[in-house]
């Protein structure tokens, strides 16, 4: 095992490990787990940032697993404990690992009870989530995936609002439902290799290597098994129609369960279809992609136009996750790189702007116990710090160039624009809502003339502040130099658009080349007198267009592609 | 060289420092530093565009560093100094200077003193970005920032409940333009492969014009959507007249004389594009035409001295776009230059008499100030002139210009363009005649008013000249001049392509068609004066006369009325509905909840069988057997 890869292991089960050793710790002494687990959760990110240096030095070599590790765990099943990371796990990981301890501290100004067991949980869940991102086996991957649910279970059903246990069990039942659904489709896989292969393999490099042998099954098989994959992570995400238990989720969440939940735990659903759905059974998923592009606009447009109307903070944030997800969707969809990687990089947009919109929500709710927007106004006034931190993350949240959520949109645009262009322009109205939903809200919230309670209200404290600073410091930093994750996200990008598409790179080279020897031809063309040039120029300009339409070509038609 | 990357990373500079320390280090520290920051970029901007004009090709372009890149798409973070956007730069950064300073009179008792220079400084900043930035993309962050600070600071006063609804507004206007310019985007992207201004326009230069509408007009026509947002035109005009609810300042440097004008910008950064697209032309000339129209008869009628040049801002924006849609991009450029001087200056004119007169707004309230603010009067006035289009003043040479080349294009955009040049007259004159002449009608107000202190009345000054001889840049070739500005923008405007700026045929009747506007619009001029130099009771007269009229104009032709019953609300009630029904009914009550409740429903009953009491148990197993006996007898 090389140095990275215990690194890797230990940043991943040290908050296991430390939350075992809160165990020991008596529970009146309520500080200790609130410095604890602060501190346990830094340590872990710290321990994670020397992998996006170590990545960035052989960004090229992303689209292949990273440090990885195997031991034998049941022979008799082929099940390993093989570890690593490609490019496209070690952004989650790395955005869990940032989130946790943003997670940890904000929990000190709204939980009042049972301090022991809260910590000891966010602990267990930060692994399981950690540990979902870097296993290569299939097996412990979905025993890493279930084990999620438990933590988050207690953290709502414990610590959450009135109707806590409506929403955690609704959360359980949801994702268990979508979970089995997952499980079905990998045994499928399992037995199907063992009839082609004769072994019993669990690692998800062999599960991507049975799609040609899944490509030959019976057109029901495929679509079954496509299915059974797009429910499961569907609901995780979540897509309309499965949505529901999300603002229920989110409303009744303490602070860090929505924080998390909305940063890390929805991703869950999008890594599923990047590496499951999408590799394993591409030409199911190709089939049925008119109804996933239709259900992710709805999901768009839907969710914002809901997220207009509520009177609840935390649930028109909510709802504005659902509106967001289905466009990272879309622009999955739109099987090519710029729309896949603006996909993932609008993954970790939103793992930064709506854990922060949901702590902004958190701010306001521990010092008047309300969530309304109703019962605010003219907070600005009071609270000038948290006027301007809420201000950076709504601008994120909805999109302005400078700052990281634009980046994601406009190549989620561009490229979905490649593909399809009307779901594209479609989807530029819930960009529009996008800014109504959250402006309006804010302006409600902070603008107006203020009452006399909310005038009370103090401005953020230190330790607040210190929770939204390396937010606010990310989204700025991927807004004006996105090259950095960009630059990550290209390899396995483009290994995921090889596996769907198989030929879309050499299809694309082609009419690059074809577009530079049509501007050798342009430039030449500038020499000669008038009437030539202007006979030339006329069979270019129609030579031009040919060569940049034809990417488009390839991703919808691959297999005229050469390989 | 000059370091181009300074020149908007000063204001950013003093925005920062303003924002994190303004508060503390005092009114005198926050002044100094923002008016310092623009008037040195102001002084960087005069070298570069000096240093421009001795390169090679009139261009100035420094990269930095590759800001976006993704498969294809790569954006480079990179500034442009060309005669396009160097002209645009001396405009913000030396009127910019201007209303800084004029601010530190007329913002000197608020208490947001340095919240207001961090958003206006930050406001320079986006502003620059956009016309120096060399990519669209980049282009876009200017584009939007601006939208960001014109938002803050329409909302300045947000203890009100009226401005942060007009910031919204304008948000949101300005988004549904915005995303105009980001499909354009798309579209340009998807056909060039590119998103730097020299690469699409390189690149269009082998294409020829497009009959049709196809890809190329639909991108053209996206990005005048982007236009229409930007620069308030039919039918995304409705929020700059509530834009109105910000300090006068911002009203003068953001909604008249720099941010509006964007939308033009952008057509002018891709002029050789748009001569591509016949179609588009055409309809910006319409779009253009029928706003300068329209806007100008609402503000006929307005009593708000802020409303009135509101709505002259949006009409002299419709000329531009009419210049512009008759291919006359010098021309149409040339009107937001003279229009920034004039229409800044006829904004600090306002925000001086409402100094003055202790933020009173309405002109029915004010009368004979004409003795008491007499730099404001006389610097006004020009500014008046200016606007009018009277001989030799710098209105009359770009609206002329712009008028003709709409005639050449269609005497029926002429016709309109000349209606609303009369309208434009008779409103000016009105306002004038209001706020300067007769009866003070609150004498209160009037007893108290006083001319305005040095640091509002010199920038007033500085704009009179403009007002008056900026015109000279570009006397028209009719008039036996060279019509100067369009040779200087030409390697900007044509990009070393023969069919970017307007041909320049120049035929008809130019002496006739000037002499015809030019004469009615004085006569309105005069109307509008006389109507109202004696105060109210001849207008109200006039109004009483043409009271269906009357009422549509002075409730600007129940627009937002219509916006919020067929679009707001409709969108409202189905976000609801959407909510109620499929949420709530549909998928939690009869998708997840009703099982659930079936499920415990079948529970409780199959529960009644459990009762733990043996009798029950034994009487059941009894009828049970009796049963079986039965079944098997039989």
């Amino acid at each position: 095992m090389s140095t990275m890869t215990f690194l890797m292991l230990a940043a991943t089960f040290l908050p296991l490990l430390g939350a075992l050793g809160l165990l020991a710790v008596p529970k009146e002494n309520r500080r200790a787990f609130e410095v604890g687990a602060v501190a346990i959760t830094i340590v872990s990110f710290l321990m994670s940032v020397p992998f996006w240096f170590d990545a960035l030095g052989m960004a090229g070599e992303m689209h292949k697993v990273q440090w990885a590790w195997a031991v034998d765990w049941i022979p008799s099943m082929g099940v390993k404990f093989s570890v690593g990371m490609d490019g496209i796990s070690l952004i989650l990981w790395l955005l869990t690992t940032f989130l946790g301890p943003i997670g940890a501290a904000c929990s000190w100004g709204n939980i009042d009870e049972r301090h022991k067991e809260y910590y000891v949980w966010l602990l267990v869940l930060q692994t399981s989530m950690l540990g979902v991102f870097i296993v290569q086996d299939m097996f412990v991957f979905y025993v890493f995936w279930e084990i999620m649910l438990v933590p988050m279970y207690f953290l709502i059903g414990i610590w959450g609002g009135p109707q806590k246990l409506y929403a955690a069990i609704k959360l359980f039942l949801y994702t268990l439902g979508g979970s089995v659904l997952m499980l079905v489709a990998i045994l499928a896989i399992y037995f199907l290799q063992h009839t082609a292969t004769g072994t019993y393999d669990f690692s998800i490099a062999s599960f991507q290597a049975m799609a040609s042998t899944i490509a030959q099954q019976s057109h029901t098989f495929q679509i079954l098994i496509a299915l059974a994959f797009f429910v499961g992570f569907a609901i995780k995400v979540p897509m309309f129609p499965f949505h529901t238990w999300l603002p229920d989720a989110h409303v009744q969440a303490p602070t860090a369960g929505s924080v998390i939940l909305a940063g890390i735990l929805l991703k869950m659903g999008t890594y599923g279809f990047l590496r499951f759905m999408l590799p394993i059974v591409p030409n199911a998923t190709k089939e049925l992609l008119p109804w996933f592009v239709a259900l992710s606009i709805i999901g768009i447009i839907y969710g914002a136009l809901v997220a207009m109307i509520q009177k609840d903070m935390k649930k028109l944030v909510a709802y504005s996750s659902v509106s967001h997800l289905g466009l990272c969707m879309l622009g999955m969809f739109a099987f090519n790189p710029n729309a896949m990687k603006g996909a993932l990089f609008q993954m970790v947009n939103h793992g930064i702007s709506t854990p922060g919109l949901f702590l902004a929500v958190s701010v306001v709710y521990e010092r008047r116990h309300t969530r309304m927007i109703a019962d605010y106004g003219g907070l600005s006034k009071t609270m000038p710090v948290y006027a301007t931190i809420f201000m950076i993350m709504t601008m994120s949240s909805i999109g302005l160039p400078g700052l990281n959520g634009f980046i994601g949109e406009f190549a989620i645009l561009a490229g979905t624009f490649q593909t399809w262009p009307w779901a594209a322009v479609l989807a530029t109205t819930g960009i529009i809502l996008g800014a109504a939903y959250m402006l309006w809200m804010y302006q409600r919230v902070m603008f107006g003339p203020i009452n006399a309670v909310n005038a009370e209200m103090a401005d953020l404290n230190t330790r607040e502040i210190l929770v939204f600073a390396p937010l606010v410091v990310a989204a700025f930093w991927l807004g004006l130099y996105p090259k950095p994750l960009m630059t990550l996200l290209e390899a396995p990008v483009a290994k995921l658009v090889e596996q769907v598409s198989p030929g879309y790179h050499a299809a694309a080279r082609l009419a690059e080349v074809q577009a530079k020897a049509a501007a050798t031809g342009m430039r030449g063309m500038e020499a000669p007198p008038e009437a030539h040039g202007a006979a030339a120029g006329e069979g270019h300009a129609v030579a031009a267009p040919e060569g940049h339409a034809a990417p488009a070509a390839g991703a919808k038609a691959p297999e005229h592609g050469g390989h | 060289m000059t370091p181009l990357w300074l020149i908007p990373v000063l204001p950013l500079l003093g925005s920062a420092f303003n924002g994190f320390f303004g508060k503390r280090a005092g009114k005198g520290v926050v002044s100094a530093v923002a008016v310092g920051t623009v008037a040195l970029s102001f002084i960087l901007s005069l070298v570069a565009f000096f240093a421009m004009q001795g390169a090679a090709g009139h261009r100035l372009e420094a990269t930095y560093y590759e800001w976006m890149a993704t498969g294809g798409l790569s954006v480079p973070f990179g500034l442009v100094v060309d005669p396009l956007s160097g002209t645009m730069m001396l405009v913000i950064t030396g009127i910019g200077a201007l209303i800084h300073l004029y601010s530190v009179g007329y913002m000197h008792e608020d208490e947001g003193y340095a919240r207001f220079f961090c958003y206006l400084n930050l406001f320079v900043f986006f502003m620059l970005m956009l016309v120096m930035g060399s990519s669209l993309p980049l282009l876009f962050v200017g584009w939007e920032g601006v939208g960001l600070c014109s938002y803050l600071l329409i909302g300045f006063y947000f203890e009100t409940d009226y401005a942060p609804a007009a910031g919204l507004k304008a948000f949101l206007f300005n988004r549904v333009g915005d995303l105009g310019v980001a499909i354009g985007m798309m579209a340009l992207f998807g056909m060039f492969g590119t998103l730097t201004v020299s690469g699409i326009l390189t690149q269009a230069g082998h294409l020829s014009p497009e009959a049709g509408w196809g890809l190329l007009t639909f991108a053209t026509l996206m990005l005048f959507v982007g236009a229409t947002g930007k620069s308030a035109q039919i039918p995304l005009y409705l929020w700059l007249p509530d834009a109105m609810a910000g300090p006068t300042p911002v009203s003068a440097l953001i909604h008249a004389a720099t941010m509006v004008t964007s939308g033009i910008y952008l057509i002018c950064r891709l002029a050789p594009l748009f001569s591509l697209t016949p179609h588009t032309l055409t309809v910006i000339a319409w779009v253009g035409g029928a706003t300068a129209l329209f806007a100008a008869t609402i503000g006929l009628v307005q009593r708000d001295i802020k409303k009135v040049l509101a709505y002259s801002t949006v009409s002299q924006l419709g000329y531009m776009f009419l210049g512009l849609g008759s291919a006359g991009y010098a021309a149409g450029f040339f009107h937001v230059f003279t229009h920034a001087w004039f229409k800044a200056l006829l904004f600090l004119g306002a925000g001086s008499v409402i100094h003055a007169m202790h933020h009173e707004q309405d002109l029915f309230r004010m009368g004979g100030l004409k003795s008491k603010l007499p730099i404001t009067f006389v610097t006004m006035l020009l500014a008046t002139i200016a606007i009018m289009g009277f001989p030799p003043f710098s209105g009359f040479f770009s609206k002329d210009e712009i008028l003709y080349l709409a005639y050449l294009k269609n005497p029926a955009l002429w016709a309109i363009g000349v209606l609303g040049a009369c309208c434009t007259s008779f409103y000016m004159w009105r306002l004038m005649a209001l706020a300067f002449w007769g009866e003070p009608r609150d004498h209160h107000a009037f007893e108290h008013a006083h001319e305005s202190p040095w640091t509002m009345t010199a920038p007033l000054a500085v704009l009179a000249v403009g007002a008056v001889f900026a015109g000279f840049w570009g006397i028209p070739k009719a008039f036996g001049g060279s019509f100067a500005i369009e040779g200087f923008l030409a390697p900007a405007l044509t990009f070393g392509q023969s069919h970017g700026a307007h041909a320049g045929h120049h035929e008809g009747p130019a002496w006739l068609l000037a002499g015809i506007s030019t004469t009615l619009g004085i006569a309105s001029g005069a109307f509008g004066w006389w109507m109202y130099k004696d105060g109210l009771a001849k207008g109200e007269a006039l109004g009483a006369k043409l009271p269906g009229l009357h009422v549509v104009l002075l409730n600007k032709y129940f627009v937002d009325e219509a916006v919020e019953a067929y679009l707001l609300r409709p969108v409202r009630w189905f976000g609801n509905l959407m909510w109620k029904l499929v949420d709530v009914i549909l998928i939690d009550g009869i998708g997840v909840n009703l099982p659930g409740a079936l499920t415990r429903v079948a529970g409780d009953f199959t529960a009644l069988f459990q009762t733990g009491r043996v009798r029950n148990y034994a009487l059941t197993m009894g009828l049970g057997a009796l049963l079986l006996l039965y079944v098997f007898l039989k």
